[in-house]
């Protein structure tokens, strides 16, 4: 890996200096400020774009390695590295992280300048904890979250929006710490067995742990990341976090950091604990399972459109999850693939509410209908986004979801039986919302006036829409970048977890491992 | 390696010299001459004097030493806390500067007293004998009973002086019961000559050595604010002039703490797992009783007295692990603690007035609005305090963690983790009651001073530098305890 140029370094620190520089702008200049962090974010996303194109799809090994010492008596180090999979959702964040900046030039108007530097820095975290692959360094880049979320929830959210941005903070943080003790335990359980104190996760794969132990530690992991996809039974936070979230907010939440939980399994929690995974996998697949039915049904009672939108967010997520610990090629593939689609269209849907908020201050389904006679533009992208929402065959969700289902058959039959009854129930919730707010009579007088789509708002739903149907209908650029590391890792999956079965003492070699 | 040093070795102790030459003129500048003109001089003085002792204090790096005839002890160890307390005594000058001059505190038995204090501090973490502990323990404690009722017709303040005092000469007689326990069991005052006896087998654990360590314990607990002793630290930290509570709150705990851990590790450290079982309670008690206290605080001075009760549990999970880790990140933990502490205290101090302290949480509703940088600096404090990456608390608490976990006290960790927790809801609080509330009533205009900007600067600046780049420290931290092991 001949990486001159550190691109991921840059990629991380780029918006933080945006964020410094911003800090610096008087605030009076609104204009300014706004359009300043919009062209920085642009220059953000076309900074990734040669990660994208020049990403190695024939081989599983990280990527664009940087490793510099930090502490090299602690064995920390500042490791950065993608592969396929944390590769596309780099991506993923500085799209939407534009889109964010364009939805919220006229909605926000207080503390102007506070809200674009913590977006920034947002951005920042995110990307960090998507490179790192020192546990010590993610760790940091995964609390750094948190900070920039919880203001954005807490400064600019809803009316009950202390609540949820406290909940959020504490339900995230009661994993995370709890996380921390676990690294630190792996930490020296290797150093103890082998005389190497490191937190390179690649070394750290190699560990050979108890198994009680495995269980132990397995758990800590898996809660951090469990409550922060968010997993059926602790997905409460997230109805609260997303209902109060200024529409930038909750987008970024549905689209990168719900995912940051499910990139946090891929990568740490299962590959680092193969047995506690086979023998936790059919408990979490079963809680993926009522998360995907519950979440459904919870959406059909839901009055408010956000919080219905979030709790499809619960039954899109266990779709994922699903995915992901039936430890198959298309499984796995689908839920990585899932992930992506998500966040384009609950993004996309988030958008939506944004704008229908905006005209009419309310989310309540009862306080709309008939909406697609005064604003016929806005109805055909919601449609849209709708559809790739319960995933119909042609827009991207279709992709996921089917390979996702084809993994489950084939791991067993019944979480297929199951699961598919929630792309059932996905129907009946999202096309009845969608009928009850554009379709019938409009019954209140604010409603005939409503303006259709802006050019501002066109712009941001075209950029959704074209990834709807690109995705939809040519999967082929993206699940290819995707193959191989995907491979690399069952492959990784399948002999640590034949080793574990087999009682061996045989350590095999990561092959998803940098060298 | 200890060499023999002729009596008088006056560049052993240049900074304490220093340091007491400077309360004296400090003193004396009060005593003759014009108020006005002698607060800036007294001030000037107490941080000269304070700095050019640091100097010093670098210079007696990586000296060993040990002076008359044993009494005081030149090592890293304690020229590590010699800094920290001088370190302190500059930051909380500063800030008293402008704070002194506005509550109309008498002002040059103020840096007099203080000055003082730092002595005491210092003459108490360089010693392997009982009673230069005990003297500099005491002249620590007489220094701050007084300065803790220098708001002269402030109840609040009498009664913090009074309360302190009267307790606080409780526990050091316990703390000097507890030593004559150990005398009459041993007959040796030194307490490198404590381990020798232990280690020379000719007895076991008695009751009244037991009795005399126990003792020990609830004197050191009550300087350290360890539960159950306590009691006094909200009264008092609230009551006490707000310079004076970062004092106490950061100097005070971190010679208590280097005296601790110097007896504890040295004179009983084989007797390790007996005394660890006992800190164990205490530990796990400190964080939890100090963080849910703290929650229901609605008085931010209060909030972070109780806040700093938890914060002595944190550093006591790593007492009680007594590895050589753990006496590092004991270390590096005060080190830490002392800068956030003392930043967050200074913005207490700024939103301040004479006779209205606006110390309440409501008094920092929507600060955000209009002081952004305030309330920057603010939640910069409150979130490292709180253990949030990559802010140098984070560092610290991993440090602790590591020790703890490391040495397999895996529920210990556990209940800290947790505990941390806890805390990160009422560091919110007032981060919540900045940037998300809107200011009911008239607000208060912050009382600046570039002083204050001065502390508030460098506190940030330490608290990133240790955070992101804390490897140097922890060097500093692991070489200093080096006569442990």
């Amino acid at each position: 890996m001949n990486q001159t140029f550190p691109l991921l370094s840059t990629l991380i620190f780029f918006p933080l200096a945006g964020a410094l520089l911003l800090m610096l702008v008087p605030r009076r200049h609104a204009l300014f400020i706004k359009a300043s962090t919009l062209i920085w974010t642009l220059l953000e996303f076309a900074l990734s774009l040669p990660l994208f194109y020049r990403f190695n799809e024939n081989t599983a090994a990280m990527q664009f390695v940087e490793l510099k010492e930090w502490y090299p008596e602690w064995g920390i180090s500042y490791l950065l590295g993608v592969d396929g999979i944390s590769m596309l959702l780099i991506m993923l964040t500085t799209f939407i992280t534009i889109l964010c900046i364009l939805c919220s030039w006229e909605s926000i108007k207080d503390k102007l300048k506070e809200y674009y530097v913590s977006f920034l820095i947002l951005e920042t975290a995110m990307i960090g904890a998507l490179c790192a692959l020192d546990l010590v360094l993610f760790y940091i880049f995964w609390e750094l979250m948190l900070i920039p979320m919880y203001l954005l929830i807490g400064v600019w959210g809803g009316p009950n929006r202390i609540y949820a941005a406290v909940k959020f903070f504490l339900f995230t943080m009661v994993g995370s710490v709890l996380m921390l003790v676990a690294i630190l335990a792996l930490y020296f359980h290797f150093g103890g067995a082998t005389g190497i104190y490191t937190f390179n996760v690649f070394d750290l794969y190699k560990a050979q742990i108890p198994i009680v132990k495995q269980y132990w530690l397995f758990a800590a992991f898996a809660l951090s990341f469990a409550i922060k996809v968010p997993m059926f039974p602790v997905h409460t936070w997230l109805p609260d976090a997303h209902t109060e979230a200024p529409t930038a907010g909750s987008v970024i939440l549905a689209a990168v950091l719900l995912k940051m939980g499910v990139y946090g399994f891929i990568r740490f929690a299962i590959p680092l604990f193969p047995a506690a995974v086979v023998a936790a996998g059919p408990i979490l697949s079963w809680l993926a399972v009522i998360g995907i039915v519950y979440g459904a049904i919870m959406c059909i009672m839901q009055t408010d459109l956000k919080r219905l939108i979030a709790y499809s967010s619960v039954s899109h997520l266990g779709y994922v999850m699903l995915g992901l610990f039936t430890l198959n090629m298309q499984g796995f593939e689908g839920g990585v693939y899932q992930m992506l689609n998500h966040g384009i269209s609950t993004g996309g849907l988030f958008l939506i509410v944004g704008m229908i908020y905006e005209r009419r201050h309310t989310r309540m389904i009862a306080d709309f209908g008939g909406l697609s006679k005064v604003m016929p533009r806005l109805a055909v992208f919601f449609m849209i986004i709708t559809l790739s929402s319960i995933a119909l065959p042609g827009t991207n969700g279709f992709v996921g979801e089917f390979l996702i289902l084809l993994g489950a058959f084939r791991s067993n039959m019944l979480y297929g039986v199951l699961a598919t009854t929630g792309v059932i129930l996905g129907a009946v919730y999202m096309l009845w919302m969608f009928q009850r707010v554009m379709f019938g009579k409009i019954t209140r007088d604010e409603n005939a006036r409503l303006q259709d789509v802006t050019k501002r708002e066109a712009v941001i739903l075209t950029a959704i829409v074209v990834f709807v149907f690109l995705m939809g209908l040519y999967p082929g650029p993206f699940l290819k970048k995707l193959d191989a590391s995907a491979a690399g890792y069952l492959k990784y999956m399948q002999a640590k977890t034949s080793v574990y079965a087999s009682a061996g003492n045989v350590t095999p070699g990561p092959p998803a491992g940098i060298k | 390696m200890t060499v023999a040093i002729p009596e008088w070795a006056f560049s052993y102790i240049a900074p304490e010299l220093t340091v007491t030459l400077s309360a004296v003129i400090a003193l004396l500048l009060g005593a003759f001459g014009k108020k006005e003109t002698n607060a800036a001089a007294a001030s000037a003085v107490a941080l000269i004097g304070s700095g050019v002792a640091l100097v010093f204090t670098f210079f007696l790096w990586d000296v060993n030493a040990s002076i008359y005839n044993n009494l005081y002890t030149i090592d890293n160890f304690g020229t590590f806390f010699k800094g920290l307390a001088l370190i302190v005594s500059m930051l909380v000058t500063l800030l008293s500067i402008r704070y002194v001059e506005r509550e109309g505190i008498i002002k040059g038995e103020y840096y007099s007293l203080m000055l003082f204090g730092v002595l005491g501090m210092m003459v108490m973490v360089s010693s392997n004998h009982f009673v230069t502990i005990f003297i500099g323990l005491e002249t620590m404690s007489i220094s701050i009973y007084i300065l803790c009722g220098l708001l002269s017709g402030n109840r609040a303040s009498a009664e913090a002086a009074l309360k302190y005092f009267l307790l606080g000469a409780f526990a050091t007689a316990f703390l000097l019961y507890g030593m004559a326990l150990i005398y009459a069991t041993t007959g040796v005052l030194d307490i490198r000559a404590i381990a020798d006896y232990i280690m020379s087998g000719r007895f076991g654990l008695t009751p009244m050595f037991m009795i005399g360590m126990a003792f020990i314990i609830v004197g050191f607990g009550f300087k350290t604010a360890s539960v159950p002793f306590h009691m006094w630290t909200p009264d008092v930290y609230q009551g006490a002039p707000t310079s004076i509570t970062a004092y106490m709150a950061t100097g005070i705990k971190a010679a208590a703490f280097g005296a601790f851990l110097r007896v504890f590790y040295t004179a009983f450290a084989p007797f390790l797992l007996s005394w660890s079982e006992m800190l164990w309670i205490i530990a796990v008690a400190t964080m939890t009783l100090g963080n849910i206290t703290a929650l229901v605080q609605d008085d931010v001075k209060r909030m972070l007295a109780y806040s700093s009760i938890a914060h002595a549990g944190y550093i006591l999970i790593a007492f009680v692990v007594g590895s050589h880790i753990a006496s590092a990140s004991i270390l590096y933990y005060l080190l830490v603690y002392t800068f956030m502490n003392i930043g967050a205290f200074t913005v207490v101090v700024l939103l301040g007035r004479k006779g209205a302290e606006n110390t309440g949480i409501e008094s920092y509703a929507g600060l955000a609005g209009r002081h952004p940088l305030l309330a920057l600096s603010m939640s910069i404090f409150l979130l490292s305090l709180a253990g949030i990456p990559p802010l140098a608390g984070f560092m610290g608490k991993f440090y602790v963690l590591s020790a703890a976990v490391k040495a397999q006290y895996y529920w210990l960790a556990v209940i800290g983790v947790l505990n941390s927790v806890v805390a990160v809801y009422y560091y919110l609080r007032v981060i919540m009651a900045m940037y998300f509330k809107e200011s009911s009533g008239e607000f208060i205009r912050p009382d600046f001073s570039p002083a204050y900007s001065i502390v508030i600067v460098i506190c940030i600046w330490a608290l990133l530098h240790m955070g992101i780049l804390p490897r140097d420290f922890l060097l500093i931290a692991q070489k200093s305890v080096g006569i442990f092991m």
